[in-house]
Order: C-alpha cells, then structure tokens, then sequence
C-alpha cells in the first residue's frame, strides 16, 4: 500500500506520529497523478507549490499542535479561484485566467497546511451530469464495468474531483454543488461528498453559476473524511453576505454512531417510475441497516417533488445568465479577434460566442429568456414560488420530527462517456432528479458507497438533513458506511 | 409556449452571444423542447404563495460604508486582454 491511498484520518495521525513525512505523502500523490493523464482529472498540475506547502506542513508538523489537515494533498477544482494558477471553470472563455487573489475556502485549508496537489476537471462553469461540458475533454471514471473497457462518465460536475480521489491521486478534493455536483459524481465513483447547508461555506472566490444554489464541500475516501475536511472549509466569512456566522461544530466528534430513536424519512415520492430495481433494492436495503441501527424509519410525503427539477432549470440558469454576463472579453479571459469597423457588441457576441461551450450558451439563452420582459412572472417567479413550495415540504417533516431522510443518491450507475450525445438536454438534466431538491431547500445533503450494481459499478445513497445539522447528517451517514461496508476499489487499467 | 426563429434571434442579441443565421432553427426548437418542460410548473397551484427569496432566513450582514481595499490598479488589470495607461481598452464606444 502506498501514502496515496491513505484516507485523511490516516495520515493525519501517521503525520502527527512523524511515521510519514508530508512531503513524501505529496510525492506518492504526484506519481500516482503523473501515471494517470489517461483519466483526465488533473487540468493544470501545481507539483512545485505542493513541495513548498509540504516542507512548510512538515516544518510545523514537527514542532507540534498542527490542525487536522496540516500536510494533507488535496485536489482542487478548477472552480476555485487560485492566486496565480490558472482558474479557467473548465471554459474557454477564463483561458489564461490567473487570479490575484485567493478563494476563502482554498484560503483557509492553506492556513491549515493543507497542499495543492493541482486543479481538477469540471463541467464547463459547472453545468453538466458528466464532465463532458469541459474545455479540457472529459475527466475519465477509474471504474469500469466488468469485462468491459468502455470508458464511462465520472458524473458531473465535479468529474474531475471525484475521478482523482476515487483513482488515490489525493486524499481527497474539493466539489461544489449548485445541483448535485458533489453528490452525483460522488455516487458514481464510489466516494462520499457532502454538500453543506446553503451558507455554511463561503463561496468567496469559487466562479459563480448559481449563486442561490452553489454551495461547495468535500469528496473523500470516507465519512470520517468528510466531516474532518469540511471542519476545515466551514465558517462565516465577511466576504460572502450569505454565509452564515453561525458556530461550526465540532463534526468529527458527532461521529457516534448512535443513531438510536432517530427518525428517518422515506419519502414515497422518489420512487420514480422507470428506475432500476438494483437502485429500489439498494434503497431497500439501506433502509433496513437504518432500521438495524435503532432508527425509527417513517413514510414521508414531499408534495412538490416533482416540480424541482423544473424549477430548477428556470432558477439556475436565470443566475447564470446573470452572473457569466461579466464575461465580456474587457476585464479578464478571452476577447474575440475583431473584424474592421466592429465596435463594443460586436465584441461582446464574437467574445462570447467563442468562449463558452453549448451547454453553457443554452442556458445562458434560457436563463435570458425567463428573465426577459414579459416571462419574467410566468417562468422566473413561478419558479421561485413553487421552490417556497418546495422548502415548505421539508419544513413541514422536518418539524413532524424527521431528523434526515434517506433516499437514492443517483436514477443509474456511471453511463458510457459519449452515451448521452445524441439525448436531448432535458434528458440529460434527469440526473439531477434525487440532488437537485436539497439545493432549492438549502439543506446540508450527502453521498456515501453503499453497494456495487450487478455490472461491478458503484451505487450510492443520499441522506438529507436539517439546516445546518452537518454534525448530524454525517453521523447518520457514519452510520450508513459501516452497515454498508463498502470497500471496493476501481482495478486500476490507467 | 414555442420559441420561433425570431425569438431566439432576440433571446441571443439579449444574450450577446452571436448565433449564425443558419443556426438559428435548430436552436429554437432546442430551447422550445427545455420550455415544454419548464411548463410542467403550470400545474401548481401557487395561489397566495410569495416567491423565494432568500435560502435561509437571515438577515444579510451590514457594514460600515467606508473604504476597506483598494489601491492595486496592476493587479486589477493584469488579467486585462488589453489594457493602456490604466485602464481597460475596449472598441470605440462612442463615435
């Protein structure tokens, strides 16, 4: 076994025992990235400041007191704004984007020793099911199905961030979810990732898609990982007017694994039509280990269910739209080459039209669309009404005494790279359908491996919890993985 | 509701994103086939309901208003595709 595999509470205790150097950790996770350009998760790798961060790590790992994450390598999506290293949102349009300044949340896992193994493959901006909307190509899955060497999506949109740490190329690295970015990709590579309640984590310096919806947080080998990192990442943050100055917990110690007398809802409107049994049968069994557990499992109702998804796609890409109009070819990124006599908007619609990809103009078009004068109250305020709807679903069984709710993380396993092509974008968009709730309501929601489908590829359930009941919501998910027991591994072929 | 040709010509020109002529119907019908699901919304019933404005009910941070950064005129324009003597150069705006 090499450093690379360790999850964070392993080499968090080896480093603080002096029985593994950061820096020979960092350079277990640089070979393993280097031997692995066929997935396709690395975008611009940083090995030079993961040294420098390693040797500092080491420095104050050795005169002792260093925070959990002290010389722990991490993957960073391509998201985050890095001072000085590229930071492109997976688009053409940021080609050549290298900020000044430094995201908070990559701020503060600096400020905790953490190293920058390099950024991660995304869809582009963020919008996308399969990380194929990325300028870079897609970020490959370690996972194949058995006999078969098909190459299958990471999910999306963090495919980068999910591929590297379920191939050991990082401990772990950072998502965002504005959709189930974090979730889904999770599910499909046979990682955890929480999203955390809406505010918990600063979005200062992460490139906006969404801004009511985004939200980042961890992908790691474990639960126990996820509640170490996201200590981390959490916190009220001046810079960001959402985020909540609220205390964070202290995550790691909720990690009980008691969840006796604790109510579990199963919400009868996520039984869709048309899903596989092996994702029903899943379900239905990680039901029971809640039940095993001591946890009372009730029936829930969630009205609205069905509306999300649309409501979502009138929402998100109306803040989209909003939020990519400053990309314009003036302040940073690209700018079309002119043609004689074009003036401002010429460059605008040629910078534009050249810098994002498809999915990104769709939605920019749709979310212009729903904002326009005279659809603005039949598309954008229906929708935002029927979110009210939507949250006031959960509220409603979240004060009838739920404490989190179990449901499929994802409608599939992995599907082929390339699958998806000739679908509409609206087919694409149902893979979304179990995450994209928690987003509109805010809530903290999360992935955890439970199962491998009869193809050998991984399966994953979604528990939702409380606002900003992170420290429950992981402990119920502590409570998944060790009933579940899932320790499978992609074979490596890379 | 259906988007014709000379809506999503308008959709686009709002957009600033330039979209060639011949382009255009396969992306009405693309759009149209997102707004047919987008309709599915017509059937709730939202009498009385306020549209959602904030995630979580808080109150957004106030602070004083005085000046608390600034000062970083290069590194404002070091991403600039062009910039000169300052400032960001842009296309002749006004003739």
């Amino acid at each position: 076994m090499t450093a690379n595999t360790l999850t964070i509470a392993a080499a968090r205790d080896a480093l603080r025992k002096r029985e593994i150097s950061a820096v020979d950790l960092t350079m277990s996770c640089l070979t393993a990235i280097d031997a692995a350009d066929g997935l396709n998760a690395f975008v611009h790798k940083t090995p030079e400041i993961a040294l420098e961060q390693a040797r500092a790590a080491d420095a104050r790992l050795a005169s002792g007191g260093a925070p959990a994450m002290c010389g722990i390598p991490l993957g960073i999506k391509d998201l985050f704004a890095t001072k000085g290293v590229a930071t492109q949102a997976a688009s053409n349009i940021l080609k050549g984007f290298k900020p000044e300044y430094e995201s908070t949340v990559t701020t503060k896992l600096f400020e905790a020793g953490s190293v920058m193994l390099g950024k991660l493959n995304m869809d582009e901006f963020a919008m996308g099911s399969s990380n194929e909307s990325a300028c870079y190509g897609n970020a490959v899955n370690p996972w194949r199905a058995k006999g078969s060497n098909i190459q299958l999506t990471p999910g999306g949109s963090s495919g980068g961030s999910a591929a590297a740490v379920a191939a050991d190329l990082c401990l772990a690295a950072t998502g965002t979810d504005t959709g189930g970015s974090i979730r889904q990709p999770a599910a499909f590579t046979g990682i955890t990732g929480i999203k955390p309640t809406y505010g918990r984590v600063s979005r200062w310096g992460i490139v906006a898609f969404a801004s009511s919806l985004d939200q980042a947080g961890p992908m790691t080998k474990s639960v126990r990982d996820a509640a170490i990192f996201l200590q981390a990442m959490a916190g009220h943050d001046p810079k960001d007017s959402t985020s909540a100055d609220l205390a964070v917990p202290d995550f790691e110690a909720a990690l009980t694994g008691d969840i006796r007398g604790k109510v579990i809802g199963i919400p009868r409107e996520y039984r869709l039509d048309g899903i596989p049994a092996e994702i029903d049968a899943l379900w239905t069994r990680g039901i029971e280990m809640m039940r095993d557990a001591g946890a009372e499992v009730r029936d829930i109702s969630l009205p609205h269910t069905k509306y999300a998804l649309p409501a979502y796609y009138v929402i998100a890409p109306a803040e989209a739209s909003s939020n990519l109009a400053r990309y314009d070819g003036v302040r940073y990124g690209h700018r079309a080459k002119l043609a004689q006599g074009d003036g401002i908007t010429e460059m605008y619609e040629k910078t534009r039209a050249e810098g994002f990809g498809p999915e990104v103009q769709r939605r920019v078009m749709i979310g212009t669309y729903v904002l326009s004068a005279g659809f603005y109250d039949a598309y954008y305020n229906r929708a935002r009404k029927v979110r009210a709807l939507i949250k006031r679903d959960f509220e409603t069984v979240f004060a009838e005494g739920v404490d989190a709710i179990l449901t499929p993380a994802t409608p599939s396993s992995a599907f082929g790279l390339g699958a998806m092509s000739t679908a509409s974008p609206v087919e694409m968009y149902l893979n979304d359908v179990f995450t994209v709730t928690v987003n509109l309501a805010g809530l903290p929601g999360i992935a955890v491996p439970v199962g491998l489908d009869a193809q050998g590829l991984p399966l994953g359930l979604q528990l939702i919890g409380k606002p900003w009941d992170e420290a429950g919501l992981l402990n119920h998910a502590y409570v998944l993985e060790r009933a579940a027991g899932f320790v499978a591994k992609a074979e490596k072929w890379w | 509701m259906s988007i014709d040709i000379d809506t999503a010509r308008k959709v686009a020109k709002l957009a600033r994103i330039r979209v060639e002529e011949e382009v255009l119907p396969a992306l009405a019908s693309e759009l149209s086939g997102i707004l047919t699901f987008m309709e599915q919304l017509n059937e709730v019933d939202v009498t009385g309901i306020e549209p959602m404005v904030s995630v979580t009910p808080m109150r957004l941070k106030r602070r004083q208003d005085v000046v608390t950064d600034g000062g970083m005129q290069d590194a404002v324009l070091k991403n600039a595709p062009l910039a000169r003597e300052g400032f960001f150069a842009v296309p002749k705006v006004v003739e």
